[in-house]
């Protein structure tokens, strides 16, 4: 008969080998990870903090006043801002609608999803030429917006450009919120509904008491990913209108791509830091909410 | 008292459930039509539209594409005239763009030969990676584990700028290795593969020990193979990831030549914009037919991702 101490004592000899031997599995993903993101992000934050790439003076944070006190910048941060602060509530309410409906068993269930998930795996450049042959001043939408007897707006070249991206976002993004949420809804306790149920409790009730309720953190897990992918909705407008965009969808990546073309090492490392300290901050607040809606809903 | 009344309210409240029920799915069919249609029209359009001949693309959209003040005259319509179905159904544009103009068959090539090695490598190392977190679950490698998902989660904003400056010291950029490796060694699989990874019982591979398996078997014996599920649903998203891309090749390649069609498309110029829609229904069709077939696929890597709390 072994003793105890004698098998924990094999476990760890067990778990000790299989740290040194399973090291090396890890080995290239990490020196891949190391060399291509680690380490020059590290370059990245001395860059920022130098006054230029060949004299080294150290400067500590001139760049990022610099950087702030740019006007493009400014105006790209807004921009983003702005486009962020439409489009994610909008992305999260119509799909968590769409995942609801969907959810009701309707005929032709599965051809739905399907429909609501293909523009996902369109890639954004084939779909631009319909985009602008709708949105176009003489095009198929103010050929509607006339014909109701409206007035006709040149989408692509005003202040509603942001708007047509809005759309383009929502229709790329819907889907993939969509899944998330259907996900989530089949995860329901089913037990507690029952109860409430029999309790009486009408639907609207049911909905928002509980689906709502344990769905609280699917719903700030989706927000969290709409806002990350509204930061990369550049694509999209690059492919619209390539390089000279209307002043109001002026994005963060096209300030960066003007830096990039100027080779400005400092103005470059600058706003990419203050980019990172922004997703450190929203990516902490997702933990942290995650964590306490976690301890609260027990699942 | 035990009359028995025609009106039953047990049943006419069943009825008017049903009824209700009826209206509530009704609806609910109205408003998923709805967005059905919206989200397939442009789709259906781009393809529709591919079958038109040249000239009527001219007349129906030209106002669209025409940059003006190029100089030469050009009689196009000023209105444009969206049609669902071409009035003459020709495959001329497909057969220029196959036969005649090669510049978007080359740049094609460039996205397959660009796309291609990023998944299947991204995909290996990542899931030795995977293997490498599942086996042993200590302190430092939980925290680099942590590392990959803030990474995973960092906007091209944040991560193009390193990634230039590497492929600037290595003296890789305008090549497509400034395009392949980081697009290799991004982190983005390795999460996923993990925590799929991690889901396979502990006794499994204690078992394989016991029989005297070494670690290598081990990973490709049996948590590879268990993997594949994930394993393609992880390609898809990868895949259609860097079919689309458009930042990394701006930046990191100067060299218009070397450019996928992602962005080629949209540089189309106006005197080509027959084949335009053609081009356009050729670089969806890969991801279309990888979505035909893997879209459950994609619906579970989906679903895999939303619970990223570990």
């Amino acid at each position: 008969m072994r003793t105890t101490k004698e098998l924990t004592g094999k476990a760890t000899k067990f778990t000790k080998k299989s740290k040194r031997s399973s090291r090396w599995f890890l080995t290239p993903s990490f020196l891949g990870v190391f060399i291509f993101f680690v380490l020059p992000f590290f370059v990245v934050i001395y860059y920022s903090m130098v006054n230029n790439p060949i004299a080294h003076e150290f400067v500590f944070l001139d760049n990022f006043a610099k950087v702030a006190r740019n006007g493009a910048f400014q105006r790209a941060v807004r921009n983003t801002a702005v486009f962020s602060a439409i489009s994610v509530p909008l992305a999260v309410v119509l799909s968590l609608l769409l995942a609801v409906v969907l959810n009701q068993r309707l005929p032709f269930h599965s051809q739905f999803r399907t429909a609501f998930l293909s523009p996902m795996m369109v890639p954004v450049a084939s779909i631009v030429l319909i985009w602008q042959v709708l949105f176009h001043y003489n095009g198929a939408v103010n050929d509607l917006i006339v014909n109701l007897g409206g007035d006709k707006i040149d989408w692509l070249k005003s202040d509603k450009a942001i708007f047509v991206i809005v759309i383009l976002f929502l229709w790329k993004n819907l889907g993939y919120n969509m899944i998330m949420f259907m996900a989530a809804l089949g995860n329901l306790p089913t037990d507690l509904i029952e109860v409430a149920e029999l309790e009486s409790a009408n639907k609207w009730q049911i909905f928002v008491h509980i689906k709502l309720r344990y769905m609280s953190s699917t719903i700030l897990f989706v927000t969290i990913m709409s806002l990350i992918s509204s930061f990369k909705v550049f694509r999209e407008v690059y492919l619209l209108t390539e390089d000279h965009p209307v002043e109001n969808i002026y994005l963060l990546q096209h300030f960066m791509n003007n830096m990039f073309g100027n080779l400005d090492y400092q103005k470059l490392s600058s706003a990419a830091i203050y980019m990172s300290l922004a997703m450190i901050v929203i990516i902490g607040v997702l933990f942290a909410i995650e964590n306490h809606f976690g301890k609260d809903v027990e699942e | 008292m035990n009359t028995p009344s025609k009106y039953d309210p047990l049943k006419a409240r069943k009825k008017r459930r049903k009824i209700i029920h009826g209206i509530n799915i009704s609806i609910c069919v109205i408003i998923a039509a709805m967005f059905a249609i919206m989200f397939l029209t442009p789709i259906i359009l781009t393809v529709t539209n591919s079958f038109m001949g040249a000239s009527e693309i001219s007349s129906n959209y030209g106002s669209v594409f025409a940059r003006s003040e190029k100089g030469g005259r050009v009689f196009i319509s000023e209105k444009v005239n969206l049609k669902f179905i071409p009035d003459m159904v020709s495959g001329s544009q497909y057969l220029t763009v196959l036969f005649k103009s090669p510049d978007y068959l080359f740049k094609f090539w460039n996205s397959v030969i660009l796309v291609v090695p990023i998944v299947g490598f991204q995909l290996f190392v990542a899931l030795l990676a995977a293997y490498g977190f599942t086996r042993y679950r200590g302190r430092i490698r939980e925290i680099i584990f942590f590392g990959y998902i803030i990474l995973t989660l960092m906007p091209y904003q944040v991560t193009l700028v390193p990634n230039f400056l590497v492929s600037n010291w290595l003296g890789i950029i305008d090549t497509r290795w400034a395009i392949w490796l980081p697009g290799i060694f991004s982190p983005f699989a390795v999460y996923l593969l993990t925590k799929n990874m991690r889901k396979i019982p502990s006794s499994f591979i204690e078992a394989a020990k016991i029989d005297g398996a070494g670690e290598w078997q081990i990973f490709s014996k049996i948590c590879a193979p268990l993997c594949k599920g994930a394993l393609c649903s992880v390609a898809i998203l990868i895949f259609i990831d860097y079919w689309n891309m458009v930042e990394q090749p701006i930046i990191l390649l100067s060299d218009e030549a070397l450019h996928p069609l992602s962005v080629f498309l949209s540089k189309i110029n106006s005197g080509e914009i027959g084949l335009a829609f053609a081009v356009a229904t050729i670089y969806m069709i890969p991801s279309l037919l990888i979505f035909l077939y893997g879209e459950d696929y994609l619906v579970e890597g989906i679903t895999f991702q939303s619970g990223i709390k570990g």
